[in-house]
C-alpha cells in the first residue's frame, strides 16, 4: 500500500473537514480514528451554528464559516440539517442590555454587523411564550442550528466521495518522525505520511506529547438533554445572558437544551457521567425561561469530551516538529467553525503558511503567556 | 422516613418483597420503592384489591397467592414507597427517583434491582394499529379492573403466558377468536433432553399439562406453526393475516390482536451502570452476570428476579432472599445458621423445570419483515434500518445517531432487541457481539419541572 500525502489523528468533525478539503486539492488524506467517526464532541455537539457573542479573535474565521453555512449543501452536498433562525441571548435587566448594546457597537466599530440588540416586542415575536420578565437581547439573525449526525453524515460521505481513507477503530498509540515521514503506529499497524494533522480534540495534548511537545489543555464535558417531541412554536437557538442554557427546538420538535452545563468525564475510558444536580440548574432555567415547558418530558441526556484551553480559543497552528500541524482545543464552541477551519487548515497544510485567520490560534501563546507571567 | 437507609430495593415484585423481608429479619432496615401505587409487581399485580368471586377464581390460585404475599410484606415494617420512579442510578451509590411530580436523590451503599423483565416485542406488520396489543397489555387490564375484550379476540405468539391468559379469559366469559402459536414444532424432541434434570420441578410441567388439556376440552381454536402474521386496517385492525405451515394463507376479520413472543430481563439500569452482561441464547436475550449472591459486577449491586434472567415468581423470591443474605453479609453482618442452604434449595426448586419451558418456547428468529415499524416512537421500519446498516455499516449506537432509531421516549425499550437482530443478521455476526444501545440516562423519561425540584433541594419524601 502506499502512503497517503497527509494523515489526520481524529475522526471528529474537525478532522473530516480539513481532509475533505485537502483531499478536493489533490492530496491523499487517510483518516485515523480511535473509535468511530464523531464519538465524542462531534457526536455530542448541540450543532448550534453561532457567531453571537464569539470572542472577536475567532471573528475572521467565523465570518467564512457562517457564508458557507448558508451554502453548506454546496459544499458537502447536504444542507446538514442546517436552519438560520437566529441565535438569541436575552436579558433581564437594564444594566445587561446597556453591556450588551456597548458590546455590540464596538464589534459593529471593528466592520462586523452580524449582531443587533432588539426590544421585548420583537423578543416575544421571535420567542413565542417567553417570559415576559425578559424584556431583550443580543440577536444574531443569521445565526442558527444544524443536525449534529446529519453533519457528521454529510462530512464523512463528502470525504469519501472526495477519496478521503477513514479508518475507524484505529487509536494511535505512536506519532513519530522517522526519513521524513510521520509514522502513526495502532493496534495492528502504522500508516505513514509526510505530514500529518493532530485533530484529536480533547486528546490532542496527548497526541501532541508523543512527538515531545507539550501544549496545556483541559477537557469539558458538556451535558444535553432532550426532550419528548413537542408542537413547534420555537425557531431560534435562546440562551440567556449570565446563565448555563442554550434553549432550542428541533425540526424534529424535541427541545435541547445545552448551554455548558459540566458534567464528569475519564479520558482514559472515554466515558462521560452525568451530573444531576447541576443539570437541575438547566432546568430551572429552561423553565424560568419559558414556564410552559415545565411538563415537557426529558428522554436522554448525554455528553462528549471535549479539549478546552486556557483561554477557551483553539490551537490550530503548525507544530515544533515538521509536517505535523495541530487543530484541537476548540472548547465547546469549535461546530461553526468547521467547514472554514477545515479550509484554512488545508491552506495552511498545503502551502506552509498560516492564513490570517488562524493567526491568533498559534500554540506557543501559552508559553509566551507563561514565561511574560 | 427521612432516615438514611443504607439499603434499596427497587421494585416490590416477588424478589423485592422477598428480600425486604429476608433483611428485616436480619434486623436490617431497607427502602422498598416501586412505581406502582401497590405492591405485588407484575404478577400479583393489584391482588390487594377486591374483585369479583368469579374474576379472582379465573386469575387462579398462583395470584391468590398474592395477597398473602402482599400482607405479610405490608405487616413486616420495611420502609416503602410506592408511586417512585428511579430515573438514574450513579456509582457509588447516588439514586435519583422521582415521586408527586418532584425528583430527589438519596445516598446508599447497597442497591438491590428487582425490577423484572418486559414483554418483547413483537415487530410485525400492522403491530401498530389500534387494537393490537400486547397479551400482558390485555393481563394487567383483567388484574386490574376486570377488562376484557368484548369481541373475540386473536392472540398470537408463544409461551406460557398466552396459555394462561386464554384460560383466565375464558373463565370470565371472554372468547377467543383462535390462538396463532408461533411455536417452532417439535417442542418435545427440543425438550426431552432436559426432562430427567426436571423432575424436580415436574409440578410446574404437569401443571402446564393440565392447562394444554383443558383449553382443548374447551374447543379454543388453535392453530399450529403459524408464521408470516400481520395486522391489516386503517384506522385500526380490520384483519390478521397467517399463513399455515401448508404454505397457506388466510386472511381474517379482527377487531382486538393479542401479541407474545416472551419476557426479556429489564437491562437498561445495568447496562448504564456498566455491569456486564452476557448473552442467553435458549432466552433471546442479554443477561447481567451476577455471582451466587446475585451481586453483578458492580460492587454493592445486586439484582434479583427476572431481571437477572427468566425464572418467574417462585425463583424471584429464592433469588431476593439470596441477594437480601448477600447484602447483609456484604455490609458485614453474620447470617443465621440454616437461612442460606434454605433459600438456595427453593432456587434450585423453582429454576427445575425451567431448562424445559426454555426448549419449548425458543426465542423468535425469524426475519423481520421490511415494513414492520420497528422504532415506535420515531416511526422507523425494519426496512429503513437495513438500509442504514448497509450504508453505514455501523453497530447499534451509530445506527441510532443516523436513523434516531431509540431516541424516543421509550429509550430504546420497544426496538433494541429488533435492531440488534436486524444488525446480527445484515452483518452476520452472533447477537451478542452485535451488541446493545449505549444507554442513555434518565432510566425513565422525567419531566423539567420535576428536575428542576432537585435543585431546589425540597425536602426528600
Amino acid at each position: 500500500m502506499t502512503n497517503p500525502d497527509i494523515l489526520i489523528v481524529g475522526g471528529g468533525l474537525h478532522g473530516l473537514s480539513a481532509a475533505l478539503h485537502l483531499a478536493r486539492c489533490g492530496a491523499s488524506v487517510t483518516v485515523l480514528e480511535g473509535e468511530f467517526v464523531g464519538r465524542h464532541a462531534s457526536g455530542a455537539s448541540a450543532a448550534g451554528v453561532r457567531t453571537l457573542g464569539r470572542n472577536p479573535l475567532e471573528m475572521p474565521l467565523s465570518t467564512i464559516s457562517m457564508d458557507m453555512w448558508h451554502d453548506i449543501a454546496e459544499l458537502v452536498g447536504d444542507d446538514c440539517g442546517f436552519h438560520a433562525h437566529g441565535q438569541l441571548r436575552v436579558a433581564e435587566t437594564d444594566a445587561q442590555i446597556a453591556a450588551e448594546t456597548q458590546r455590540i457597537a464596538r464589534l459593529t466599530a471593528a466592520g462586523y454587523d452580524n449582531e443587533t440588540v432588539i426590544g421585548q416586542d420583537q423578543l416575544r415575536a421571535l420567542v413565542p411564550g417567553i417570559n415576559p420578565k425578559f424584556i431583550g437581547a443580543a440577536y444574531a439573525a443569521r445565526d442558527g442550528a444544524a443536525d449534529p449526525h446529519r453533519t457528521l453524515v454529510a462530512f464523512r460521505a463528502a470525504a469519501l466521495r472526495a477519496g478521503v481513507t477513514i479508518r475507524e477503530g484505529a487509536p494511535v498509540t505512536g506519532l513519530c518522525r522517522r526519513g521524513g515521514l510521520w509514522a502513526a503506529t495502532m493496534p495492528g499497524g502504522t500508516v505513514s505520511a509526510p505530514q500529518a494533522i493532530n485533530a484529536a480534540g480533547a486528546w490532542g495534548a496527548r497526541i501532541a506529547a508523543l512527538t515531545g511537545e507539550n501544549i496545556p489543555l483541559s477537557a469539558k464535558a458538556s451535558m444535553m438533554m432532550v426532550t419528548e417531541r413537542l408542537a413547534r412554536t420555537i425557531r431560534p437557538v435562546v440562551g440567556i445572558i449570565g446563565r448555563s442554557l442554550s434553549f432550542k427546538q428541533s425540526s424534529q420538535g424535541t427541545l435541547v437544551l445545552g448551554g455548558g452545563i459540566q458534567g464528569r468525564y475519564d479520558l482514559d475510558s472515554g466515558r462521560t457521567f452525568m451530573d444531576f444536580h447541576a443539570l437541575a440548574r438547566g432546568a430551572m432555567a429552561a423553565t424560568e425561561l419559558m414556564p410552559s415547558v415545565s411538563g415537557a418530558r426529558i428522554t436522554r441526556c448525554w455528553s462528549g469530551i471535549e479539549g478546552k484551553t486556557q483561554d477557551l480559543l483553539p490551537v490550530i497552528c503548525p507544530a515544533r516538529a515538521e509536517g505535523l500541524f495541530h487543530a484541537f482545543g476548540f472548547s465547546g464552541h469549535g461546530f461553526q467553525l468547521v467547514p472554514a477551519a477545515g479550509a484554512a487548515i488545508a491552506e495552511m497544510v498545503i502551502t506552509g503558511i498560516v492564513p490570517p485567520t488562524l493567526q491568533p490560534f498559534a500554540a506557543d501563546r501559552f508559553s509566551q503567556e507563561g514565561a511574560a507571567a | 422516613m427521612t432516615s438514611e437507609h443504607d439499603i434499596l430495593i427497587v421494585g416490590a415484585g416477588p424478589a423485592g418483597m422477598a428480600a425486604a423481608m429476608q433483611l428485616a429479619g436480619l434486623g436490617l432496615s431497607p427502602l422498598v420503592i416501586d412505581e406502582q401505587p401497590m405492591p405485588g409487581g407484575q404478577i400479583w399485580r393489584a391482588s390487594e384489591g377486591a374483585r369479583p368471586d368469579a374474576v379472582r377464581r379465573a386469575l387462579g390460585p398462583d395470584y391468590a397467592q398474592g395477597a398473602g404475599r402482599v400482607a405479610e410484606f405490608r405487616n413486616s415494617g420495611v420502609d416503602y414507597l410506592p408511586g417512585t420512579r428511579m430515573w438514574h442510578l450513579e456509582p457509588g451509590f447516588q439514586v435519583f427517583m422521582s415521586r408527586d411530580g418532584a425528583a430527589f436523590s438519596r445516598s446508599c451503599r447497597a442497591v438491590l434491582l428487582a425490577t423484572g423483565a418486559q414483554e418483547r416485542p413483537v415487530p410485525l406488520p400492522g403491530w401498530t394499529l389500534p387494537g393490537v396489543m400486547t397479551v400482558g397489555a390485555a393481563q394487567i387490564l383483567l388484574k386490574t379492573s376486570a377488562q376484557i375484550p368484548d369481541q373475540p379476540v386473536w392472540i398470537a405468539g408463544s409461551g406460557p403466558l398466552p396459555l394462561l391468559y386464554i384460560r383466565q379469559l375464558l373463565a370470565v366469559g371472554g372468547k377467543v377468536a383462535g390462538y396463532l402459536d408461533t411455536t417452532p414444532r417439535g417442542g418435545a424432541g427440543r425438550a426431552l433432553p432436559h426432562a430427567a434434570a426436571a423432575w424436580r420441578g415436574r409440578g410446574d410441567l404437569l401443571k402446564g399439562l393440565k392447562w394444554l388439556r383443558e383449553l382443548r376440552r374447551a374447543g379454543l381454536r388453535w392453530l399450529r406453526g403459524v408464521g408470516d402474521i400481520r395486522a391489516l386496517g386503517e384506522e385500526r385492525i380490520e384483519a390478521v393475516c397467517y399463513t399455515t405451515p401448508d404454505g397457506q394463507l388466510h386472511r381474517e376479520p379482527a377487531s382486538v390482536l393479542l401479541l407474545h413472543e416472551g419476557v426479556v430481563p429489564s437491562i437498561h439500569a445495568t447496562l448504564a451502570m456498566n455491569c456486564d452482561h452476557l448473552w442467553s441464547d435458549a432466552q433471546g436475550c442479554f443477561v447481567p452476570q451476577v455471582d451466587a449472591w446475585g451481586m453483578t459486577s458492580v460492587e454493592g449491586l445486586y439484582l434479583a428476579g427476572d431481571g437477572a434472567g427468566i425464572a418467574g415468581a417462585p425463583a424471584a423470591e429464592a433469588r431476593g432472599r439470596i441477594a437480601a443474605l448477600g447484602i447483609a453479609q456484604w455490609l458485614g453482618h453474620r447470617l443465621p445458621e440454616g437461612a442460606e442452604p434454605a433459600a438456595r434449595a427453593a432456587l434450585a426448586r423453582a429454576l427445575a423445570s425451567r431448562p424445559v419451558i426454555d426448549a419449548l418456547y425458543p426465542p423468535p428468529d425469524d426475519d423481520i419483515a421490511d415494513e414492520a415499524v420497528v422504532c415506535r416512537c420515531e416511526e422507523l421500519t425494519a426496512g429503513e434500518i437495513r438500509a442504514a446498516a448497509r450504508l453505514h455499516r455501523g453497530g447499534p449506537n451509530q445506527v441510532k445517531a443516523y436513523t434516531r432509531c431509540g431516541m424516543g421516549p421509550c429509550q430504546g425499550r420497544q426496538c433494541g432487541y429488533s435492531v440488534n437482530r436486524l444488525l446480527a443478521a445484515e452483518y452476520g455476526k452472533s447477537r451478542a457481539e452485535t451488541g446493545f444501545f449505549r444507554i442513555r440516562p434518565p432510566l425513565k423519561p422525567v419531566r423539567l419541572g420535576e428536575l428542576a425540584a432537585l435543585q431546589e433541594g425540597r425536602e426528600a419524601p
